[in-house]
């Protein structure tokens, strides 16, 4: 059987009803497509960044650029 | 700070020294699996971060989503398949759970575990992918002769694919360096796999002139007969770059990629590649990845509603041109005057004049770059 891959998530009727006005003649063509992408665009400014590299790897790399012409 | 890696982390599936030496030391027990150079190519994009956050070529769940939602199964963007096929004869005593050797004519490239054995409709997928299953389409043609199988698992590089363009070539963590030691907090990436014309020019200096910096990254792979030839791009932007951009605002480094010809998928996914070097936004200009008349002209702009959640802002141009009357370079959203007045850069035009030894006007390409050009014996693709 295929993974499932939404859940429902519950708000406020009235709530729901002026979403549901707001996006009549946009793109969405529905309330759950809507809150699905404010919540990605909102998830998406939060989510950590994690860069793997220690100093000795960023000497390293720095003179590799200097010697590629990249860096003075 | 320069973009979030996609994902959240830059990927590195680069065997340290210690680990090459014992995988390569074990090389003759293990299966191996001869690959193209397109597909080595693929694995250390992979490997160095350029694919961020894949760490192996597709599972059949992140397959299936990108092709259905243009997304991985954990949600993040992702619209172009990364997948290793072969033929069904090719696995003899080769299953889920093993590893194998990629290798590229006899070399060993990287190390893969299986993780995933699975089949495909190919029709279907050049059909989400492409939006069409016509054999015209390049990226058809190339999807209906894959292999009957795909591999799916994390990936682990141990040799480096022969590279002409070492000179040129930064992975993503080197252009992270280079974009902070340069003090740049917006980086724009510039997608090209043509000789620049004045239209190149004004799509990447109107961006700079509110970004800090320019990711010039043209793309180095198989090319068309008719096609600039890769040495002749670089030496071209070289001399635009020396000649009219100010110091310190242009980085040109190369990138290996087969170009897919998908259209608004790929235009996403150069986006993707782009952020995972750094940059935070991305131009996307008229008919981006496109090929003949298969995509409407700005459908690759449009594609981009769908990505609230993409970490990479797209600069949205309309085609520029020059303009008599305006005196200077201008688009649609600029100049009233009629067509009459504006000189289209016309790419096959360019060529034409170029392949009889004639300098194109200088309202279509810069004369140091048409003298660059022209000063190679033979500057196309045959």
């Amino acid at each position: 059987m295929p993974k499932r891959r939404y859940t429902t998530i519950s708000i406020p009727i009235p709530l729901y009803e002026r979403v549901k006005k707001m996006i009549e003649g946009t793109g969405f063509s529905s309330v759950s497509d809507y809150v699905t992408y404010v919540l990605r665009e909102l998830v998406a400014s939060y989510e950590e960044s994690k860069l793997d590299f220690t100093r000795e790897d960023e000497e390293r790399i720095k003179r590799r650029l200097r010697a590629l012409g990249y860096l003075d | 700070m320069v973009s979030r890696p996609h994902g959240g982390r830059l990927v590195n599936r680069v065997a340290s020294d210690s680990r090459r030496e014992k995988i390569l030391a074990e090389a003759a027990e293990l299966p191996q699996i001869p690959i193209s150079v397109e597909k080595a190519i693929e694995a250390e994009n992979i490997a160095r971060g350029v694919y961020s956050p894949l760490e192996g070529f597709m599972l059949s769940e992140d397959f299936e989503s990108c092709l259905t939602r243009m997304r991985l199964a954990s949600d993040v963007p992702w619209t172009l398949p990364v997948v290793l096929d072969v033929e069904e004869g090719s696995l003899v005593d080769i299953s889920e759970g093993d590893e194998v050797l990629l290798t590229l004519d006899g070399s060993p490239t990287a190390l893969m575990e299986v993780e995933e054995i699975y089949r495909y409709d190919k029709r279907r997928t050049a059909v989400s992918v492409f939006g069409t299953d016509s054999p015209e389409h390049p990226g058809v043609r190339r999807t209906l002769k894959m292999g009957d199988l795909l591999l799916g698992g994390r990936i682990t590089l141990v040799g480096s694919v022969p590279n002409p363009y070492e000179r040129y070539t930064l992975w993503p963590i080197e252009t992270r360096v280079l974009f902070k030691e340069k003090g740049w907090k917006t980086v724009v990436g510039f997608q090209t796999r043509n000789a620049p014309h004045r239209g190149h020019e004004e799509l990447q200096k109107t961006a700079l002139a509110f970004v800090d910096g320019v990711f010039i990254n043209p793309v180095i792979g198989r090319k068309k007969p008719g096609d600039f030839r890769d040495d002749v791009i670089l030496e071209a932007y070289r001399a635009l770059i020396r000649h009219y951009y100010p110091r310190d605002t242009a980085v040109l480094a190369i990138l290996r990629y087969e170009m897919r010809y998908a259209g608004p998928r790929e235009a996403v996914h150069h986006a993707i590649m782009r952020k995972n070097f750094g940059c935070t936004h991305f131009i996307v200009g008229r008919d981006h990845a496109g090929v003949g008349n298969f995509y409407p002209p700005y459908a690759a702009q449009e594609i981009f509603r769908e990505f609230p959640d993409l970490g990479v802002t797209p600069l949205f141009f309309r085609e520029f041109f020059y303009c008599r009357r305006c005196g200077g370079l201008a688009n649609e959203k600029t100049c009233p005057h009629p067509e009459s007045d504006r000189v289209r850069f016309s790419g096959t035009k360019i060529r034409e004049l170029i392949e009889r030894g004639e300098v194109p006007p200088p309202e279509v390409m810069r004369p140091e770059v048409a003298e660059v050009i022209l000063s190679f014996e033979d500057p196309f693709v045959r």
